[in-house]
């Protein structure tokens, strides 16, 4: 599925990512932890193609296509969904026209028919009741006027609806209180399935009970510095991230 | 007062407002029609529109060459009206001056809604002179596409006396063109009440103007006027230029005004792109929210829709 091979990637300048090496086969889940600043979500974002993010070497592909040659857009389309550590706020655009607008835009792109809206209505009633979201919430402007958590919860919404291949959740978790937790985590878990894989970057532990990777990497200034089971997160929440940063 | 008329039926070209004229500086008609165009009664053939139902509606065809044109209307104490005047492009370049006199009786409510649209090569002035008795209410929504010159003109005469104005307004600017909306807003006696917003975008290297004068005359006590600006450059070769006035010469007045001009946010775009919306329409989704607002405050529905339908039309011809 997603290939990432001593990619190198700066900001403003600064190398951020620098030589980190990753394989996310097809159905599997991958955990991602590490230190502030060690690069987590500047991986995110290239993955995603967010200007500005310069990769200055090596390559990642999604099923052997040159990711990092596409605009967000047409990643989009072929199935990335980046979860945003913070979501942005849209004023006047209701959370159901944008993510309908998405829908229609991604299946176009794919040469499919577009989804009406007594369709799409049907769907995004369906998603929301699964995430014990108000519905009338999704007809005010995105995000606007929205928590943290319901924030993070809409992310999981927009998933659900837009059914990407490559989940890449950059600290779904942060925000979230023990029952958003608990059913944010039941909304990704619905989505795991053969075809699918995901990026679950975290810093807790808790949510890894709820989302059971099937590998746990630690990203330390830039790079993949161990990799391993889900007894690795364990270890980490033991004993912190100290004894990699020598490694880094 | 306008330069325009006098010039056009003087046949005299330096009477034509030019940048030393203050209220006239970004809207500088010097040399814009050169040799003047001859005044006639003939007039371009109107363009297919929709009327709504349920509303007053006025089209102002575009002359072949040059006109001048003049209209009054008044709304009788106790009545409501809701009116539309389109404000019709044609074609080529053509010079128009149209004045306009509105007067609302005691406690009357006018709802007005004025679509203008001009050809790019139009020099175009629309003045609109209303009058307000006590206890009447004014919203007005301009949506302007610009012209070579375009200029919409509002001046309110406001009696205090429990009357309330409201002056919105929004444009939306393609390709070389010029729109510039000035409102000036009288508060003449005590206890009046106005309220403007007013929202614009230029891309290419189109220019957007907004000038509003607030005058709180002496012995208007308790007024209470605000005015807000916000524009969104969508080029860097597009500019945005608002002079927001106050001159208040009465006590316990409440006024306030902002005027800001950025650019679409660089994350935001981002976002929407991230999640498969092509660049260009998640730009057109921006800029149709930003100027949603004021659609979305226009009350009376036929109202609303038809100035919806006019936003759309202009939304496709920033898409290129
Ligand atoms: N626009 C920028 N300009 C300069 N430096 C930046 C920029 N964006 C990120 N950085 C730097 O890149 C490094 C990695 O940041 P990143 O946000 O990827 O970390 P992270 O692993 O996601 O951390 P956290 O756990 O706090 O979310 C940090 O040192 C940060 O300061
Ligand atoms: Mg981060």
């Amino acid at each position: 599925m997603l290939h990432i091979d001593n990619l190198h990637v700066s900001v403003a300048d600064k190398p951020i990512i620098k030589g980190l090496t990753l394989d996310l086969p097809a159905g599997e889940v991958h955990a991602i932890m590490g230190p502030n600043g060690a690069g987590k979500s500047t991986l995110s974002y290239t993955l995603a193609g967010r200007a500005g993010y310069e990769v200055t070497g090596g390559a990642a592909t999604l099923d052997g296509e040159d990711l990092l040659a596409m605009d967000p857009a047409a990643r989009a389309a072929r199935g990335v969904f980046l979860s945003f550590q913070y979501p942005l706020e849209i004023p006047g655009v209701p959370a159901l026209t944008f993510v309908r607008t998405a829908l229609n835009a991604q299946r176009k792109a794919r040469g499919e028919a577009e989804i009406g809206a007594p369709e799409f209505l049907k769907r995004a009633r369906a998603t929301a009741a699964a995430l014990k979201m108000d519905f009338e919430m999704l007809r005010r402007g995105l995000n606007v006027g929205f928590s943290g958590g319901e924030k993070k919860r809409m992310e999981i919404f927009q998933m659900a609806l837009l059914e990407p291949r490559l989940l890449i959740l950059d600290e779904t978790d942060s925000g979230l209180d023990i029952d958003a937790l608990r059913i944010v985590s039941e909304g990704v878990n619905a989505l795991r399935s053969e075809g699918r894989s995901m990026l679950v970057i975290t810093h807790y532990q808790r949510l890894l009970d709820y989302i059971r990777p099937d590998r746990v990497h630690v990203l330390a200034a830039g790079r993949i510095v161990a990799s391993g089971g889900p007894e690795l997160a364990l270890e980490l929440e033991r004993e912190g991230y100290d004894k990699y940063a020598s490694a880094a | 007062m306008t330069g325009l008329r006098d010039a056009l039926l003087s046949r005299d070209e330096t009477r034509l407002p030019g940048r030393r004229d203050e209220d006239w500086r970004w809207t500088d008609l010097r040399g814009t029609l050169r040799p003047l165009p001859a005044v006639s009664d003939a007039v371009q053939p109107l363009a297919a529109f929709d009327e709504p139902e349920g509303v007053q509606v006025r089209r102002f065809a575009a002359p072949v060459t040059a006109g001048t044109f003049d209209a009054s209307l008044s709304v009788a104490a106790g009545e409501t009206l809701w009116l539309l005047d389109r404000v019709d492009a044609g074609a080529g370049a053509y010079a128009r001056d149209l004045a306009l006199d509105i007067t609302l009786g005691e406690g009357a409510t006018l709802h007005r809604l004025v679509l203008a649209a001009d050809s790019a090569d139009a020099v175009s002035v629309t003045r609109a002179m209303v009058s307000l008795a006590p206890g009447a209410t004014f919203h007005q929504t301009v949506l302007a596409t610009g012209g070579k010159r375009q200029r919409i003109e509002t001046a309110v005469a406001h009696p205090g006396a429990g009357a309330r104005a409201r002056l919105d307004g929004a444009y939306l600017l393609a390709d070389g063109r010029h729109s510039d909306q000035t409102t000036i807003l009288d508060h003449q006696g005590p206890g009046g009440t106005s309220e403007q917003l007013i929202r614009g975008v230029a891309a290419d290297q189109a220019r957007g103007v907004f000038q509003g004068r607030i005058t709180v005359a002496v012995g208007a006590d308790g007024t209470d006027a605000r005015l807000k600006h916000n524009a969104l450059l969508l080029s860097d070769r597009a500019e945005i230029d608002a002079k927001p006035e106050l001159e208040i010469y009465a006590d316990d007045v409440a006024c306030a005004h902002g005027n800001t001009v950025g650019t679409l946010d660089a994350e935001v775009l981002f976002y929407a792109m991230s999640r498969g919306i092509p660049e260009v329409e998640a730009r057109l989704m921006l800029v149709e929210a930003f100027v949603g607002e004021i659609v979305e405050r226009i009350g009376p529905a036929p109202l609303q829709d038809a100035a919806r339908a006019f936003v759309a039309d202009q939304l496709e011809a920033l898409r290129r």
